[in-house]
């Protein structure tokens, strides 16, 4: 007797973001899930968003206006860091699939995000006072 | 082992044959520095008879106790029960993800094993092919004549852990391809097809849980990017030779 609820199955992908016994790398594999889901996402929103320009410049104009608040800002950060920490993290893996530092692939992931959040400091502070 | 005595809840996953999935919870002393797989083997041994689970040889040579401890990959017979709970704390123990459940916490291991059967991996290995920490030491061409066991013992922890394993039933596996690597493709050109591929070492998106998990330092992690570069390697080569 086999049971089916324990095989490999595509239905499994929840477990992907499943954190409990999670170790440097799966959280780094949760990571760039997320942003990934998250930057598809955002490119959907961003067609849409484009397709205000086929109402004409006005409608465009308005929306510009209406989205012109901190909430909104807040969103656009939480996209530029989805961008620099799925980049910083592609980085990691290209480097360790070529054999570089795949032995202290922690160090690198937590040097690459040291890096990522600086960057999305910097965006974040010229963001909320420009 | 010490005079000190823990009390304990052990947690363990029950499903039997037409049974919804359970957890039975058994109330235990225990000597902290004993092993979770004796605490196992004590239900077994006074509380349940019904208890199924898989293990031989007490001493992680033979890869049969590999279970889930609080939802980490452990082999059972070497991992402390201090390191993985407290006095007065709840013990959870769960059968490997990714294989098929046969009873309780044994798991249907004969994929992983068909799978280490077609690339070579090899049980016992020539010592001269042991991998050494220290470049500048260097066997001597008499060694060869000596022979070892291979470092992986096939307890499918690394395959519970990946997390690309547990949605391609086809994905060949940490294990299977670092016994892969350990041949090497220049040995055996069929193999190359084989790793090379969707289920091979494409299918892993480095996550390194099989590294973290591995109780044999097998790191399959490693030697799956080590496959890789063997790969490109072996295309250009094939690819310049047919040009020349």
């Amino acid at each position: 007797m086999e049971t089916q609820r324990n095989r490999p199955s595509p239905s499994k992908f929840w477990s992907w973001f499943f954190p409990v016994g999670r170790q440097t790398g799966g959280w780094a594999y949760v990571l760039n899930r997320v942003t990934a889901l998250g930057l598809t996402f955002y490119l959907y929103l961003h067609l849409i968003i484009l397709s205000k320009l086929a109402q004409g410049p006005s409608a465009y104009d308005d929306f510009l206006a209406f989205i012109h608040n901190p909430v909104y800002t807040f969103g656009e950060l939480l996209v530029v860091a989805a961008a620099f920490l799925h980049g910083f993290n592609g980085i990691r893996i290209v480097l360790t699939t070529f054999g570089v530092s795949v032995t202290r692939q922690k160090q690198l992931f937590y040097g690459l995000m040291f890096i990522a959040i600086i960057i999305i400091l910097i965006f974040g502070i010229r963001m909320f006072t420009a | 082992m010490s005079e000190t005595k823990w009390n304990i809840i052990l947690k363990i996953y029950r499903q039997k044959e037409n049974e919804a999935p359970h957890y039975s919870e058994y109330k235990m002393e225990v000597d902290p520095d004993e092993y979770v797989l004796d605490a196992v083997e004590r239900v077994w041994a006074f509380m349940d008879r019904s208890l199924c689970f898989r293990h031989a040889c007490h001493h992680s040579t033979c890869g049969a106790c590999g279970m889930r401890v609080n939802g980490v990959e452990k082999l059972t017979c070497i991992t402390y029960i201090r390191d993985v709970t407290q006095d007065g704390a709840t013990l959870k123990v769960e059968p490997l993800r990714n294989f098929p459940v046969i009873s309780d916490l044994a798991v249907d291991m004969g994929s992983l094993y068909c799978r280490m059967d077609s690339v070579g991996a090899r049980p016992v290995l020539p010592v001269t092919e042991a991998e050494i920490e220290n470049p500048s030491n260097k066997w001597n061409p008499e060694d060869a004549k000596y022979i070892r066991l291979s470092d992986c013992i096939e307890c499918g922890l690394c395959i519970s852990a990946c997390p690309s394993a547990a949605t391609s039933s086809g994905y060949l596996g940490p294990a299977v391809l670092a016994g892969a690597q350990a041949n090497g493709l220049k040995h055996d050109p069929a193999l190359l097809e084989l790793v090379d591929s969707e289920d091979g070492v494409w299918r892993c998106h480095s996550a390194f849980e099989c590294t973290a998990v591995c109780p044999s330092f097998v790191d399959p992690a490693r030697r799956i990017m080590n496959l890789r570069t063997q790969i490109v390697s072996e295309r250009l080569s094939r690819l310049f030779r047919r040009k020349s």
